[in-house]
């Protein structure tokens, strides 16, 4: 595992915050996804042996949890929300505007490695649906038209790369 | 008869031109005074408050808060522990989504008054990992009340000290139920605890007695340790207490959040004239009343019996858009207010279709430790995904219905119910679109139809 200083010295910062060091698996591995971008296969090893615990302990909950992936995505990740009040307003068509716009199907790297797209589970913004998060940042009320804007700025982004 | 005016107590300053949600501003704003006054009394006066405003949980099982308080165990000598339930994923809901954004130190408030009345000296928010942003902002704002004293050691120089960390969850709805969550921020797979003996209240996070409550929740907290719990209980109405934050989404013209005191304003009320009705041209067909899980309402169908207003009981007649939006009125006509999640379909939604996109959801969020469940959600969402995709029968009503009846009341937590509710109330109140399906797939969809599945 080849992680930052800093990303050590969150690691090392969150353990404190919980009586038992295994309450510390949900932020740690959050912390080696945004390092790496994604969880390399000796993450098991090296938490189970920071926390003091076995690797079966972390692989159930990186298995668990939908935002914990095993296998690296595009530079971008795009994640439409198809639960219902976003469906009700257009979800699946903007999920497949960006699956168009970048050539690609759900979950897989893009052929130009640029974006992920994925088709997730509710995201907490029903009154602005359909929504729409790419990486960090929530897009609201994204129509095909704004799908399209959105991917042109991404590829615009990647041009200059 | 007009909708009341909003009265915005929890979300008073969301959306306010001008307003950040530094410390700045809250102080400005008259923030943190009523910690201040809070320390200064005695913790059983603060719990009193609570009980005496009436308050209900605002997570969506509606559970009153002082009783919740009145349970944990005080006398284990063990820690106890308050986590705040951010974990905002029943479909429908967005409501805490904005107060942890815009007005991140009213949570902090609330919980650091929650948390001396209860007199517990750590306290987590467990905040959906969706919520990148959300989590930085309520980082940087507990760094900020920490720095002026509100939080962390000595709070205010009363010798009482509590710290609060922010935990992000990582994309399962299960962390919503208390139990998952609690497994969850041990570390592990949030598969919820089996009740009794796991009652947070006894046994929760460490084995310890733990407080779980919603963000929503805390902040009305704060509003009943300023104003008095008897104060509180004149908003609203009798059982109802206090103001109500629905959140309405689908086909309105005016989706969004709306503040209304508990139990003054009915579906139509809200539906028709705050949320500006159906879009052009279109009638509304279904609503659900309180997030994803309760049980759906068609407009046309009655409701009659008998309720008590006062010492008295009265006939009622309702349509949907007569009945009043409290969780007392909703769960007497066989739904829920649940989280306050208002989920709007109009006469282009086929049921089946808006079912299976539910059962989707459903089956992919149970966390598989009860069969029932487990299996039960996943064949009702391959039966309907089937009947939408692929080949239709017109005894799929009866199968689906065969199915969802055999998983309520036999699994550990509620998403047993929760995953069966939409099945069961979509086939009693749209059974006849169900059984028509097979023909109805043969034929043009309305042209503002659109995929949810």
């Amino acid at each position: 595992m080849n992680l930052k200083p800093e990303t050590l010295a969150k690691i090392d910062e969150v353990i404190t915050h919980y009586p038992t060091k295994r309450s510390a698996t949900l932020p740690l591995l959050h912390l080696i996804q945004e390092d790496v971008g994604y969880l390399p296969p000796d993450t098991s090893e090296w938490v189970a042996a920071k926390l003091e615990l076995q690797p079966i302990n972390v692989l159930e909950v990186i298995t668990f949890y939908p935002m914990f992936r095993q296998k690296p995505i595009g530079r971008r990740h795009i994640k439409v929300c198809r639960t219902l009040s976003c469906a009700l307003l257009g979800g699946y068509k903007t999920c497949a505007t960006f699956e168009q716009e970048f050539h690609t199907h759900l979950g897989e790297v893009s052929p130009d490695g640029a974006v992920t797209v994925d088709f997730v589970e509710c995201l907490a913004s029903c009154g602005t649906a359909p929504v729409v998060m790419i990486d960090d940042e929530l897009h609201e009320k994204v129509d095909c038209a704004k799908a399209k804007q959105l991917s042109d700025q991404i590829k615009a982004e990647a041009q200059k790369r | 008869m007009p909708a009341p005016a909003q009265r915005r107590i929890i979300f008073k300053h969301i959306d306010e031109p001008g307003y950040t949600n530094d410390i700045g501003c809250y102080l400005r704003n008259g923030g943190y005074e009523v910690l201040k006054k809070a320390v200064t009394r005695k913790p059983e006066e603060l719990i009193d408050e609570v009980k005496k405003s009436g308050l209900r949980g605002r997570g969506g099982a509606g559970f009153p808060c002082g009783v919740k308080w009145g349970l944990v165990d005080r006398k284990s000598g063990k820690p106890i522990y308050l986590i705040v339930n951010a974990d905002e994923s029943e479909p429908g809901t967005f409501k805490d989504r904005y107060i942890m954004h815009q007005d991140p130190h009213q949570l902090i408030e609330g919980t650091m008054i929650s948390c001396f009345a209860n007199n517990v000296k750590q306290a987590y928010i467990y905040i959906r990992g969706e919520m990148p942003h959300g989590a930085r902002i309520l980082e940087k704002a507990i760094a900020e009340a920490r720095a002026a004293n509100f939080v962390g050691p000595n709070i205010l120089g009363t010798g009482y000290s509590c710290e609060i960390f922010v935990h992000r969850g990582a994309g399962a709805y299960i962390c919503g139920e208390e139990t998952g969550l609690i497994e969850s921020l041990e570390g592990k797979r949030a598969n919820p605890r089996i009740k009794p003996p796991y009652f947070p209240a006894v046994l929760g996070l460490y084995q310890c007695p733990t407080i779980v409550n919603n963000v929503e929740t805390l902040c009305h907290v704060k509003y009943i340790a300023e104003h008095g719990g008897a104060e509180y209980a004149k908003i609203g109405t009798p059982g109802n207490t206090g103001t109500r934050i629905f959140c309405v989404s689908g086909h309105v013209q005016r989706p969004g959040y709306y503040e209304f005191p508990a139990g003054t304003i009915t579906m139509g009320q809200l539906l028709n004239e705050v949320c500006g009705g159906p879009l052009p041209g279109r009638k509304f067909k279904a609503v659900i009343p309180g997030g994803s899980s309760a049980k759906i309402l068609r407009f046309g169908e009655r409701f009659k019996g008998k309720r008590k207003v006062g010492t008295e009981l009265v006939d009622y007649d309702w349509g949907v858009e007569d009945v009043p939006m409290d969780f007392d009125s909703l769960g007497m006509i066989g739904t829920m207010g649940g989280s306050g999640g208002v989920i709007v379909m109009d006469d282009t939604v086929n049921m089946v279709e808006a079912l299976a996109n539910i059962n989707a959801f459903y089956s992919h969020e149970s966390c598989g430790q009860c069969t029932p469940c487990r299996e039960g959600s996943l064949w009702m969402k391959k039966i309907t995904s089937r009947m939408v995709h692929g080949q239709a029968r017109s005894a799929d009503a009866a199968l689906l219905k065969s199915v969802a009846d055999q998983i309520p009341g036999r699994t550990i937590c509620a998403f047993g119910e929760a995953c069966s509710w939409p099945t069961q109330s979509f086939i009693a109140k749209f059974g006849d679109e169900f059984k028509q399906y097979p023909e109805t797939k043969k034929t043009a969809k309305p042209a503002a139809a659109v995929a949810l599945v």
